[in-house]
This record gives structure tokens, sequence and C-alpha cells, in this order.
């Protein structure tokens, strides 16, 4: 099979046994400097950050507390983006409402692209029934709509990061393996993979020191879509009510419960939508402009 | 067409898949079907009453294989929380979702190739520049932050168009519709956000092979190059993404049906899982799992009537 493949392969000149290069992050990094909209939304997504990072001591309210002498009030020097219906400072809440959201997806990002990254690799290099099998079963939790399991865990073991982290992780990683799988396929027969097979190196060692650096590039621009996928589902989640426990700040959350009194106090709703927008367009960028410097979206290459 | 049939045949191997994983996911649950349901009030008799009614007595294997049974023969089950056949009243909900569903394809995809042909043909400049910065702002904003937006201007301000669906869910078509322009809207936006990338994309690649630059030198007309040569090769990667896209957006169809109050599937849904009506829900998954494979299938079939390659040797 793999020795077919090889020799149907037109190959332009022979390859040298491969050298991973050392630090392919770093290449990612020196490709992405020169895109300038990407650095752009690299820091869109550092102000976002550092902001809820920073949050819990700028906020000059308590999020929870009402002020009932001030309900809807109009965004003045008190109240910098007025307050919601019921008196709740929306600067200090938009400030804290993106910390869960962040939290969340950044850990459900990470846990899905280490899953989905090593399952896809593997089955990409075992070829044959293994490969057949754990395909069709990603196939399968595909097609059944993601936010309806979502939502039926959340009901069920309740909402909070300890669910949802996995959650979110275990299926967006059926993405990942999908991509990891059709990277890793171009790369099983090329020869420096023969050759580590026929220096009789392991399977684990192919797949972790051959085959994994060179997808990694591959696997971030994936991470990065995955994360703008997860921030869109997180917050449709607690925009239904199913992500964060009210007490705490969200924006989903915050859009939802202002979205009643949108006439009378627009900027309860608009300043979260701001905000969670500029966050993923942020995301969004980042990872347009990293596919760009590792040359996968071509239409952007010539141009650079 | 062996290509087609073996694609088929995996469909429906998948679908097996995805009722076996349904299945699953359900048995997995702490509890049952019937704890479920009735929560804390539950009570012995009550108890005992559900689990009856559901067969929860035989083995998991058993039940499945009737459950899938029933599903092949049309049956879906009985709804807990409606008390009621489910074949009763999931087909007005499914055609409502359908209605939005399908008259956002009808607007979105002319739409969104349109666009896309224009951006990738002014690459670069102010056209292009315009519509690429717009389907990045709406690809960026959750699809509940785009129906408020709609909602404040075309509800709010202007009073147009009604911000919630107050009608029967078997109301007929002409008074859905109304209703359900906005959530339309909602789709549309979303669909052309995506799927203009990609035609751009596409256009600009095409563009740029050599056999478009054949075609120049041949003389012929350029609406003719961009009709007869160069829109039938960069439609093939916009119809993959489409399918992946109306699918995801299928899924998301609770969020959009939820913020106008829109009785289709995807509301249908919410209620079930905050009722925790274990039977409807997986019958919805069913359901949704079919609408996404014959999307994928579709897709399949589109892209090899357009590929020339496979045209000229078919």
């Amino acid at each position: 099979m793999t020795t077919t493949a090889v020799a149907s392969r037109p190959i332009a000149a022979p390859e040298t046994l491969h050298q991973p290069s050392h630090f392919p992050i770093w290449e990612v990094w020196l490709g992405l400097r020169r895109v300038p909209s990407g650095m752009v939304g690299l820091s869109i997504v550092i102000v976002h950050l550092l902001i809820a990072l920073l949050s819990p001591f700028v906020a000059p309210y308590d999020p929870a507390a009402f002020d009932t002498s001030a309900v809807r009030a109009a965004p003045s020097a008190e109240h910098l983006f007025g307050t919601d219906k019921l008196g709740r400072d929306v600067f200090s809440c938009t400030l804290l409402g993106g910390r869960v959201a962040l939290v969340v997806t950044i850990a459900a990002t990470f846990l899905a692209m280490l899953w989905g990254g090593l399952v896809g690799i593997t089955v990409g290099y075992l070829g044959g029934w293994a490969d057949q099998i754990v395909m069709r079963l990603v196939d399968a939790v595909l097609a059944v709509p993601r936010l309806l399991v979502l939502l039926l865990l959340a009901n069920i073991f309740g909402t909070g990061a300890n669910v949802l982290i996995p959650a979110l992780g275990f299926l967006s990683g059926l993405a990942v393996i999908r991509i990891a799988r059709a990277a890793t396929l171009d790369f099983v027969s090329r020869d420096f993979i023969l050759a580590a097979y026929a220096i009789g190196a392991r399977k684990r060692t192919i797949i972790l020191r051959e085959l994994l650096p060179n997808v990694v590039d591959l696997l971030l621009v994936e991470g990065a879509l995955r994360w703008s996928w997860m921030l869109l589902t997180f917050s449709a989640l607690s925009f239904l009510g199913f992500g964060v426990a009210p007490p705490t700040p969200d924006w989903g959350l915050m859009i939802a419960n202002s979205r009643d009194v949108l006439m009378l106090a627009p900027w309860a709703t608009f300043f979260p939508i701001f905000a969670i927008s500029t966050l993923i367009v942020g995301v969004n960028l980042f990872a347009g402009a990293l596919a760009k410097a590792i040359g996968l979206d071509r239409g952007g290459r010539a141009a650079g | 067409m062996g290509n087609l049939l073996h694609r088929f045949i995996l469909s429906l191997i998948v679908l097996g898949l995805v009722a076996v994983v349904v299945f699953v996911l359900v048995e997995a649950l702490p509890g049952d079907a019937a704890t479920a349901f009735l929560g804390q009030q539950a009570t012995p008799e009550g108890l005992a009453q559900v689990r009856l009614r559901l067969g929860l007595d035989r083995p998991a294997h058993e039940r499945f294989f009737e459950w899938a049974g029933g599903i092949l023969r049309g049956d879906l089950g009985v709804s807990l929380m409606r008390d009621e056949p489910i074949n009763d009243f999931l087909w007005t909900r499914l055609r409502n979702s359908l209605l939005l569903g399908l008259s956002a394809a009808l607007v979105g995809f002319p739409l969104a190739i349109g666009l896309g042909v224009i951006a990738g043909l002014t690459r670069d400049r102010w056209p292009d520049l315009t519509l690429s910065t717009g389907s990045l702002i709406g690809m960026s904003m959750p699809d509940f932050v785009i129906a408020t937006l709609l909602i404040y201007v075309f509800s709010v301000q202007l009073r147009w168009f009604p911000a919630v669906t107050l009608v029967n869910p078997d109301a007929p078509v002409l008074e859905l519709l109304p209703n359900i322009v906005l959530p339309i809207a909602t789709l549309t936006i979303l669909l052309t956000a995506y799927i203009l990338r990609i035609m751009r994309t596409g256009i600009i690649e095409v563009m740029r092979s050599d056999y478009i630059r054949v075609a120049r030198m041949k003389g012929l007309h350029h609406v003719v190059i961009l009709f007869r040569h160069a829109l039938p090769n960069a439609l093939l990667p916009t119809i993959t993404v489409s399918a992946l896209t109306v699918a995801w957006l299928i899924g998301n169809l609770v969020v959009i049906e939820a913020v106008f109050n829109y009785p289709g599937i995807g509301t249908l849904m919410l209620s079930a899982i905050q009722n925790r009506d274990l039977p409807l829900v997986q019958s919805i998954a069913i359901i949704m799992a079919v609408i996404y494979l014959t999307v994928n299938l579709t897709a399949d079939l589109l892209t090899l009537a357009l590929n020339p390659r496979l045209r000229v040797r078919g």
C-alpha cells in the first residue's frame, strides 16, 4: 500500500533525509510578523487578555451590586457605560464579563488540540482498519449538532468550567482529528518517514518526533479557528442560560438579560456585544494571518 | 457514479453509527430517562410508570434495536413532556425550520457567490476590502448578536417586523411570513459571511491559473471566461464549505429560533432538553443528523456534476 503510493508520487527532486526544524513555532512567528492584519488581531486579543487579568483590580463597582437609585441610567461620568435594568454598572460587568469565557475556551482549545492532534496523527499514520473505524465514528458524532450535545450535558451535569471544558474540548477535538489526519497523510509516504521506519524507529517515536513537528503548524492554525468557534459556542450557551451561573458577569448572559430593555437601555446590550465581537474579530484576524504565514492560504501568499 | 454510490453507502453506515452514538450518549447519562424526566418530584410509583411506558426494564441492546427499528418504520416513539406521539407534532416544527433554512439558502447562496466573485475580481481594491471586512465582522458576531442588532434596527427603531413570533406552530405558511423575515435575514447574513470568503479565494485562485490565461490569450470575452470557464471551478471548494456551513447552522438554529421565539425544531429541541425529555431529544438528534448527511451528500453530487474533469471523462 505505502510502496505503491511512493511509486506513483511524482517526485521532482530526490528528497534528502528530513531535518525537522528545531523551532517550528519560531518560524511561524517570523512569518506571522510579516502579516499586518495578524498583528492587529494579536493586539486585540492581548488587550482582551490584559483586561481579563486586570479587571478585578480596575472595575469601579461590584458587578453584582444593584444601585436601585440608578436603574437603566444612561452612560455618564459616574457610570461610564450606564447601568442595566437592575442598576448594575455595565462598565464593570463588561470588563469582567470575558473572564470565564476566556478561561474555558482557552483550556478547551488546548485540550482539543492535544487529543485531536494525537489521535489524528496516529490514525493517519496507522491507516487501515483503525483509521476507518475512528474516522467513521468521528463522522457520526459530528453529524449530531454539537450544541445539542453541549446543552444536554450542561442540563444534566450542570453548568460550569468543570463540565464545559471537557465537553467543548472533546467535541472540538473531533474536527482537529480530521485536520491532523489529513495533514499526516501528506507525510506518511515521504522518504524520511520510510527511512525512520527502516532504521527500526518505534511507532511512538515516528509519531512524536517525525510527524508531529511537521504538522504542528497546521495544528496551530486549526487551534486558532477552534478557539474562535469555541468563543462563539460558549457565548451561545451562556446566552441560552447554560454557560455561567447568574451572579458571575458574562457577555452572553448580559446580552440575554438586557435584550428586553433594548429600547430603554440599549447600552446595556451594546457594550457586551462590542466586547465579544471585537474579541472574536481579533481571534479570526489572527487565525487568518497564521494561515497566511505558513502558506496555507494560497490566495494571500501570492500577495505577500 | 461508483464514487457516488460509495459515498451513499458510507453515509448510511455513518447514520447507523449516529443512532448508536445518540443511544449510548443517553444511556451513559446518570440515572435513566425516567429519573431524568421526573427529577426531584419523582415518586416510586411515577418512576415505575414511566419506566414501564419506555420499556426501561428490558436490556439496553434490546431497546436499541426496537428504537432503531421504530425509526426505520417511521415511528419516533412517545414524547414524555407532551405525552403524545412525537410524530404528531415534530413534523410541523421541522417544516417551520425548513421554511427558514431554505429561504435563507435561496437568498444567501446567490448573494454570497455574487459578492464573492466581485470581491475576488476586485482583489485588494475597495469593493473587496469592504466585502472582506464585512464578512469578517459577520463571522465574528455570535448569531444571537446579529439577531439582536436586527431586532434593534427593524423592530425597535423602524417597527417594520415583529421582534418575536406569536403564532401557533401549526399556522399556515402565510401567517408565518411576517415573522420569518428577521430570522431569515440573520441566517442569510451568517451564510453570506462564511461562503463569500471561500468564493473569493476560489475566484482568485482560478483567475491566476494557466487555463484562464490561455482563454484570455485566445481573446475570449471576459464574461465568457468568467461564467463558462472560471465559475464552475471556483465553485468547487465553495460547495464543500457551504455544506459544512449549512450543517453548522442546523445546529445553531436553536439560538436563532430562541431569540425570535420561533416555533421550529430548534426551540423544540431546547424545551426537550430543558424538560429532559430524552426520547424527544434522541429523535431530534437523529433527524438533524439525517439532514446533515443529506446536505453533505448533495454537496458531493453537485461537486461531481460541476467538475469539468469528471464531466469530460463521463
